[in-house]
C-alpha cells in the first residue's frame, strides 16, 4: 500500500456558540459610522420624494412592479431597459474585484448586509444579555426568571427590527407612506414578501451569522484569486509576537497570549494561526490587541492591516533578532509603502471605467421616443382590383417622457408608395401625425400601397421615421414591402 | 442485536455496525424539526384525502368541484364583459367604429369572434382563398363593403338555403343555357378584355351583351344588388385565367356563406362588421 501519510485530523466539527467580546476602537468607530451610514440608507431612501408630475409616482427609488417601472430619481427606465441594472450589477461586482485586491475583504468585514445587521443584532443582545462573559455565564447556568425575561425581551427586539427591515423592502417596490397608512390594502403577495425578508433577517443574523460566512457563501470561497501579496489583509506580526508569553517572563515576544483576539472576533477564529476562510477581515481583533498594548506599554500594531509582502520583508529582517525592541525596529523598519498601482488592480481600474463609461453613455444617449415596425404576415400583401398592391404593418411608438406629443410620421421607400394610418389625425398637408400619450405606448395600422404602375421586386426595403414639427428625424424603423413574384 | 453499539469518537454518535472498505456510516438521528415536519405532511396528506377529491368517485367533504369552479368563472366573466356588449348590440357599426372605446373592444373581440367563425374560410387576416373564398382585406366587394352591407351578408349569409334574406343569386350554366363552348370561349375572351387582360374578341362581345350585361352591366362594372361581381377588375375569385373563366360561364360557380343571426350574439355581429371594415377594403 502507498504511503499516503498520516490520517487527517476529523473533518467533522460539532457547532460551537460564539459569545464575541464588546471592543472599542479606532476600527470599531470606523465600522459604526458604517454601520449607521448604511441602515440609514436602507432604511430611509424610501421616503425620500421626487416630484415627477402629476399622474406619478412622487417616490425617489421605486421599483413599481405593477407598471413596469423602475424610478431613480431623474431616471425612469423601461422593463427592455433592464441592462442599465445588468450594468450596475457588473460595476458592483468589478468595484468589489478592485477593492478586495487593494484592501482585502472589506466587503466582508465592513459592508456586507449579513455582517451589518449581525453586529447590529449583537448590539441589542449585549444591551440587553450583557457582554461575552455575563451571556456566557447565564447560558452555562440553570434556567432562571431573569434569562427568560431577557431572553423574550431579545427576541422582541431582534424581531421588531427584522419586520422594519422587511417592511423597508416591501417600500423600494411600493409607495412608503401608503403602505404604512394603509396595511389593510396590502395584498398577500407583499406580505408573503415582508414576511420573507423578516424571516431570513431575524435567522440570518440572529442564529446563522458567522455560519453564513464560512459555510453558505460563496464570495470567500473565490476571492482569493483577487489577493495577491501586495493587498491590505488583517495579519498578526508573528515575527514580534513570538514566542507568546507572559510578559514578566524572559524571552517572551509582544503577544502576552491573553486571547483578546480571539474573544472579540464575530466568528470565533484565532488571527494568530494566519489566513484561513473563516477571517471576514472586520479587524476587531487589531482593536482589541492595541487596547492591550497600550496597557502593557508596548507599541500598538501587533495585529494589523499589512500586506503579505510586508510581513514576509519584516520576518526577514526580525529573524536573527531577539524580543525586544530592536526587533520590533527592525522589522517596520523593513516594510516597503503600499503598493497600490499594480497590474492587477491597474486592470480591474480599467475596466470598471470602461463600463462606467459605457454605462454613463448609454444613459445620456437614451431615446425618449422609439418604433417599432411589426408587418402584418396574414396576409403578407394584398392584391387590389385596380392591379396594385397593399402592405399592412402594426406600429408601435412607445414615449418616456411625461408630456407625450404628436409625432409626424414619414415613409422612406421607393417614389410613389402610398402611406396611410388608420384612425390617425394628419396635418395641414395630408401627413399622418401620430399623437401619443406621455409615459405610454400607442400602437397605429398603418397601410402601404404601392399603385400598379410601381413595379416593384417582391421584396423591397422602406423605412418608417418619426419626425418632430421641424421635420428633424426622432425615431425610425427598417421593414419590407412585400409583392408578388413578378 | 448481539453487538455493542460502536461509538464514532469525532462526533460521540453511535454507527450503524456496518463497514465498507473502512468506511462506517454515522446512526445520527433525523433533526427533530425535520421529522415533525414529515408527520405534519403526513398529517396534511390525510385532512386533503377527507376534504378535497382524492380518491375515485368521492368528491371529499367540501364538495370541490373545478368543473363548476369554471363554470363560475366563466358565468363571472360573462357578467363583467355585459355591460359593454349591451352598449355594442344597442349601436350600430357605424357608431361603433366612431366611438374610440367601443372601437377598441369591437377590434379585439372582432379578431377573436374572427379567428373563431370565419378564419376557416376567409383566412386568419381575410386574405380569402382560392376556390370561392373572397378576401375581405382588398378593396372589391361583391356584396358591398359599407358597414350596412357587411353586417347583412354577415347576418344572413349567402345561398345558405337557411334564411330567406341569404345574399346571392343563381347564374346560369351556360353549357346547358344554349351557349355552344365555342361561344362559352369568346364571352371568356371579351371578359378578359374587359380588365385589360386579353385581346378583344368582338363575338364575345356580343354574346355578353346578350346573356351577361343585365347582372354584370355593360363594361362588367357589376352588380352589388344581385351580388354579380365586379369583371372589369384584376380580382378573380375563382382564377383569372382563361381556362377558369371559361369553365365559370360554363358551369355556374354559387359560393355559400351561413347565416349567423342567431348563432352569433349581434354584440359579435357587431364587432365582426367593423373589424372586418378595418381589415383595410371597408367603404363609407
Amino acid at each position: 500500500m502507498p504511503d499516503i501519510g498520516p490520517a487527517p485530523a476529523s473533518l467533522y466539527a460539532a457547532h460551537r456558540k460564539i459569545y464575541p467580546r464588546a471592543v472599542q476602537g479606532r476600527v470599531r468607530r470606523v465600522k459604526w459610522a458604517v454601520l449607521t451610514v448604511l441602515l440609514g440608507l436602507y432604511y430611509l431612501v424610501p421616503w425620500l420624494r421626487w416630484d415627477r408630475g402629476p399622474g406619478a409616482p412622487d417616490q425617489a427609488v421605486l421599483v413599481d412592479m405593477a407598471h413596469a417601472r423602475l424610478f431613480f430619481f431623474w431616471i425612469e427606465l423601461w422593463p427592455q431597459e433592464v441592462y442599465f441594472l445588468t450594468g450596475l450589477l457588473i460595476l458592483g461586482a468589478i468595484g468589489l474585484f478592485a477593492a478586495t485586491s487593494l484592501f482585502g475583504r472589506v466587503w466582508c468585514g465592513f459592508t456586507c448586509p449579513q455582517t451589518v445587521w449581525t453586529d447590529l443584532f449583537m448590539w441589542v443582545e449585549r444591551r440587553i444579555e450583557g457582554d461575552r462573559n455575563a451571556r456566557m455565564k447565564r447560558d452555562a447556568g440553570p434556567p432562571s426568571r431573569d434569562r427568560t425575561l431577557r431572553r423574550i425581551a431579545k427576541h422582541a427586539a431582534w424581531l421588531g427590527i427584522a419586520a422594519a427591515t422587511g417592511g423597508a423592502w416591501i417600500m423600494y417596490f411600493q409607495d412608503a407612506p401608503t403602505l404604512l397608512l394603509h396595511p389593510g390594502r396590502i395584498s398577500l403577495q407583499t406580505w408573503f414578501f415582508f414576511a420573507l425578508f423578516t424571516t431570513t433577517t431575524y435567522v440570518l443574523a440572529g442564529f446563522a451569522r458567522e455560519q453564513v460566512c464560512t459555510y453558505m457563501c460563496p464570495w470567500p470561497r473565490f476571492q482569493g484569486a483577487m489577493l495577491d501579496q501586495d493587498s491590505l489583509v488583517v495579519t498578526y506580526r508573528d515575527w514580534r509576537g513570538e514566542p507568546r508569553g507572559k510578559p514578566r517572563d524572559a524571552g517572551t515576544g509582544d503577544c502576552a497570549d491573553c486571547s483578546a483576539c480571539v474573544q472579540v472576533c464575530p466568528t470565533g477564529v484565532d488571527i494568530r494561526e494566519g489566513q484561513q476562510l473563516g477571517c471576514i477581515g472586520c479587524g476587531l481583533c487589531i482593536d482589541a490587541c492595541d487596547d492591550i498594548m497600550r496597557k502593557l506599554h508596548r507599541p500598538e500594531g501587533l495585529i494589523g492591516f499589512e500586506t503579505l509582502a510586508n510581513l514576509a520583508a519584516s520576518e526577514a529582517a526580525a529573524a536573527e533578532l531577539e524580543p525586544g525592541p530592536a526587533r520590533h525596529a527592525a522589522g517596520m523598519a523593513a516594510r516597503r509603502p503600499l503598493r497600490l498601482l499594480r497590474p492587477r488592480t491597474l486592470m480591474y481600474g480599467g475596466v470598471l471605467a470602461v463600463v462606467a463609461a459605457v454605462m454613463l453613455g448609454a444613459l445620456l444617449l437614451r431615446e425618449s421616443l422609439s418604433l417599432t415596425v411589426l408587418p402584418e404576415r396574414a396576409p403578407p400583401f394584398v392584391r387590389l382590383s385596380d392591379g396594385g398592391v397593399r402592405n399592412a404593418y402594426v406600429l408601435k411608438l412607445a414615449d418616456k417622457s411625461r408630456e407625450g406629443g404628436r409625432y409626424l410620421l414619414a415613409l422612406e421607400g421607393p417614389p410613389g408608395l402610398r402611406l396611410l394610418v388608420q384612425d390617425a389625425p394628419t396635418d395641414a398637408a395630408g401627413r399622418p401625425l401620430l399623437p401619443v400619450r406621455g409615459d405610454g405606448v400607442a400602437s397605429f395600422r398603418a397601410l402601404v400601397t404601392a399603385p400598379p404602375a410601381l413595379r416593384l421586386t417582391e421584396h423591397q426595403p422602406i423605412r418608417f421615421r418619426l419626425l418632430d414639427a421641424a421635420g428633424r428625424p426622432l425615431a425610425e424603423a427598417g421593414s419590407v414591402f412585400l409583392g408578388p413574384q413578378q | 442485536m448481539a453487538r455493542k453499539p460502536e461509538t464514532d469518537a469525532a462526533t460521540g454518535v453511535a454507527t450503524t455496525g456496518h463497514e465498507w472498505d473502512g468506511i462506517r456510516e454515522l446512526d445520527t438521528p433525523m433533526p427533530s424539526w425535520w421529522l415533525y415536519t414529515f408527520y405534519a405532511t403526513i398529517a396534511f396528506a390525510l385532512a386533503w384525502v377527507v376534504l378535497y377529491p382524492a380518491l375515485p368517485f368521492v368528491r371529499g367533504v367540501l364538495g370541490a368541484d373545478t368543473r363548476r369552479q369554471l363554470a363560475e368563472t366563466m358565468a363571472t366573466e360573462r357578467a363583467k364583459a355585459e355591460p359593454i356588449l349591451a352598449r355594442l348590440r344597442a349601436a350600430t357599426p357605424e357608431a361603433i367604429a366612431a366611438d374610440p372605446e367601443l372601437r377598441t373592444h369591437a377590434l379585439a373581440g372582432g379578431r377573436i369572434a374572427f379567428a373563431t367563425s370565419c378564419a376557416g374560410c376567409h383566412g386568419a387576416g381575410g386574405q380569402g382563398a382560392p376556390g370561392g373564398f373572397p378576401s375581405l382585406a382588398d378593396d372589391d366587394w361583391i356584396y358591398g363593403g359599407s358597414f350596412d352591407d357587411i353586417r347583412t351578408t354577415i347576418s344572413h349569409g349567402v345561398r345558405n338555403g337557411e334564411d330567406a334574406e341569404a345574399r346571392g343569386t343563381a347564374m346560369p350554366a351556360f353549357a346547358q343555357a344554349g351557349l355552344t363552348m365555342a361561344q362559352i370561349g369568346d364571352v371568356a375572351e371579351h371578359v378578359l378584355s374587359l380588365s385589360g387582360t386579353g385581346p378583344a374578341n368582338a363575338a364575345g362581345a356580343t354574346l355578353f351583351a346578350e346573356n351577361c350585361a343585365a347582372c354584370h352591366g355593360d363594361r362588367g362594372e357589376g352588380n352589388r344588388q344581385v351580388g354579380a361581381p365586379r369583371l372589369d377588375d384584376r380580382i378573380w375569385l375563382y382564377g383569372g385565367d382563361k381556362a377558369s373563366v371559361t369553365r365559370t360561364i360554363a358551369y355556374s360557380r354559387a359560393g355559400v356563406m351561413p347565416a349567423w343571426q342567431g348563432r352569433l350574439d349581434p354584440a359579435v355581429i357587431n364587432m365582426l362588421t367593423v373589424y372586418v371594415h378595418a381589415l383595410g377594403g371597408g367603404e363609407q
